[in-house]
């Protein structure tokens, strides 16, 4: 051993608490719980089990698509698409299952597959052409509003079959009705929590975020990855799709036409940067929270909507500022 | 050129061409390597070293010409397949992922996974036992750092360099090579990775060192591959020539002779200018 060795009495780093603290997600998470705070003290109605319920239901269909437009701006991409897409997949699960052309469950199963089939066209443009996401997924956004008021005669699809409203029902958590449809949002979350923190295509896609050539040259197989990703978030937007279902009980053509622009506002708010390779599902769960307690809060002291909006804004130049401000730090 | 008849060659490349639309990187360049040696490639600013070693590692497909690894002809179709056959690479731009730490780093694009079914079925990775191989191997490699949680983009640029060294040298079964691994280097941690790269030699693997320093060069180097404008100019011994004399066939001031001895002067201004004349 020479003196120039420094041993290794460190492995694990700073302790869980430090961690904590200087994590990514520490400061949404403080932005949430202050603003859990300042909603508790200024409104009596606000701390219950059953608003918590209300806002987790209000939330989960942006939350979803969330996941997926987590997975694109981790790759340094962004999906302007996702709502118009969700849009898509509900009015298809909704009438084939409404008119009974097929049973519900073939139709869930055709309309997530149809969702994913979306993903994989961004994926392919985006990856093989190549073009920006941000042109793919604005072309791609037209595409599936279009198809979405052309397949649906601009007409609301009602009289579902249960299998469809399933995940709007609720089954009591203590003195709290929790729905089906926000237990599977949240299990979204921590499935894709689970897939980047602790698998191996978990690391190559933040390897991917942080450098397209670094992946490849470590090895890293980065177009089948990225196509993939594209894909996958497709998948997860038919997800949404069926939450969105269970929550209005109709098809809705209309829905989710500003949903894209609200999911980007959760990533970002959740601490996911916009230049990829850095950010986390869990954080953008965080960031839709901040949104929806927020919007819910506000709602309660009796703010107009339009200053709900107001604020969002704001909250995401901040984010978005924060976010530069400490990737320059770094340099 | 008398000594690489001797031995097989590790790699051993003829007639490479590459090119970038209009641009002829690679001129059909040849290319030895043997087993155990320190070879040393040196060239111009654009002389198309890292093309070169681009090829030679799966990171680009040449257009033309033959690669041999042991003496058999080989394709390599991606970076994965020259790491496959153990040819590991420190890419001048390191090729680390700067938000990762420094043990996923280590491992990325091969990550261990968990034994039993936690590996195979959920996929999940080994973190503790990837950061314990990783220490070992910083330890080996007599590289200090504080945390192998670290992010790599909190690193010096020193420390990220050993990051990546080490990243090669740990994984190298056959070859590691090192494009530019002193070029944003102080003194000190320029020293460290040339200790580094005896270390290297010392376990009996050859090394291609791509570098601008001469005294480096001439310091570690078993043999000197001189590049220019796309192909080798030169292959000789350091104690065969002097520094000035070296520098002079790189910029083509002079030519070396037919049996690789002394030199001829090809540009008699520059020559002069530099320094040298033959004998
Ligand atoms: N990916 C690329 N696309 C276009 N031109 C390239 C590319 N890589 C290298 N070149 C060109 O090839 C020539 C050789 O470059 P390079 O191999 O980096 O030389 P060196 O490493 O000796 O400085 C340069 O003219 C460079 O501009
Ligand atoms: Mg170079």
């Amino acid at each position: 051993m020479t003196t120039s060795t420094v041993p290794y009495g460190n492995l694990t780093g700073p302790s869980r608490l430090r961690r904590l603290a200087t994590a990514p997600i520490a400061g949404p998470l403080a932005a949430l719980v202050l603003a859990c705070a300042f909603f508790s003290l200024m409104t009596d109605q606000f701390l219950s089990g059953g608003n918590f319920s209300l806002i987790i239901q209000q939330v989960m269909v942006v939350g979803a698509l969330a996941v997926g437009q987590t997975l694109i701006i981790l790759t340094a991409g962004i999906d302007l698409s996702c709502g118009a897409v969700m849009a898509f997949g509900s009015i298809m699960i909704a009438k084939m299952a409404a008119e009974g052309t097929v049973p519900p469950l073939v139709a869930v199963a055709l309309g997530l597959a149809v969702c994913a089939g979306f993903g994989l066209l961004n994926g392919l443009l985006v990856k093989l052409i190549p073009l920006p996401p941000f042109i793919v997924t604005l072309g791609m956004l037209n595409v599936a509003f279009a198809l979405t008021h052309i397949y649906s005669n601009e007409q609301t699809v009602s009289d579902l079959p249960r299998a469809l409203t399933f995940l709007g029902e609720t089954f009591p958590l203590g003195d709290t009705d929790v729905t089906y449809g926000s237990l599977l949002a949240l299990g979204l979350f921590g499935l894709f929590a689970y897939l980047l923190s602790s698998t191996s295509w978990g690391r190559h896609v933040y390897a991917l975020g942080n450098s397209p050539e670094a992946a490849r040259l470590n090895g890293i197989r980065t177009g089948r990855l990225t196509i993939g990703l594209y894909a996958i978030a497709g998948l997860v937007y038919g997800v949404a799709a069926l939450l969105l279902i269970s929550r209005t009980g109709v098809g809705d053509p209309q829905a989710g036409q500003t949903d894209n622009l609200d999911s980007i506002t959760a990533v970002v708010l959740g601490g996911t940067s916009l230049f990829g390779g850095r950010g986390s599902v869990l954080g953008s769960l965080i960031g839709a929270l901040i949104v929806g307690v927020f919007r819910n809060g506000l709602q309660l002291m009796g703010v107009a909507s339009i200053y709900q909006t107001l604020i969002t804004g704001v909250l995401v130049i901040l984010a978005v500022t924060v976010d530069q401000i400490s990737r320059k730090r770094i340099r | 050129m008398s000594t690489a008849t001797t031995a097989t060659p590790v790699i051993q490349a003829r007639g490479l061409v590459k090119r970038y639309g209009h641009v002829t990187a690679i001129d059909g360049a040849d290319f030895d390597l043997l087993p155990g040696e320190v070879l040393a490639v040196i060239g111009d600013n654009g002389a198309g070293k890292s093309s070169l070693i681009k090829a030679l590692t799966g990171a680009v497909t040449p257009d033309e010409g033959e690669i041999r690894l042991n003496g058999e002809v080989i394709r390599f179709n991606g970076p994965q397949d020259a790491r496959a056959h153990g040819i590991e690479t420190v890419y001048q731009d390191l090729a680390v992922a700067a938000s990762m730490d420094i043990a996923s780093n280590m491992f990325l694009g091969r990550e261990l996974l968990r034994p039993g079914p936690l590996g195979s079925v959920l996929r999940m990775v080994d973190k503790k036992r990837m950061r314990e191989e990783a220490a070992a191997h910083m330890a080996d490699l007599k590289i200090g750092l504080r945390s192998l949680t670290q992010p790599v983009e909190t690193l010096s640029g020193g420390q990220r360099q050993a990051v990546a060294v080490a990243r090669a040298v740990a994984w190298a079964r056959s070859v590691v090579v090192m494009d530019e691994p002193t070029a944003a280097l102080g003194v000190k941690e320029s020293g460290q990775v040339l200790d580094l790269i005896r270390r290297v030699r010392d376990k009996g693997l050859p090394v291609i060192l791509i570098s601008h320093n001469m005294p480096h060069v001439f310091e570690i180097a078993d043999r000197i591959h001189v590049h220019r404008m796309g192909r080798r100019e030169a292959l000789i011994k350091p104690s065969d020539y002097s520094m000035s004399e070296v520098v002079a066939i790189m910029t083509g001031a002079l030519t070396v002779d037919g049996d690789g001895g002394g030199t001829v002067v090809a540009d008699e201004a520059a020559a002069k200018a530099a320094g040298v004349r033959p004998n």
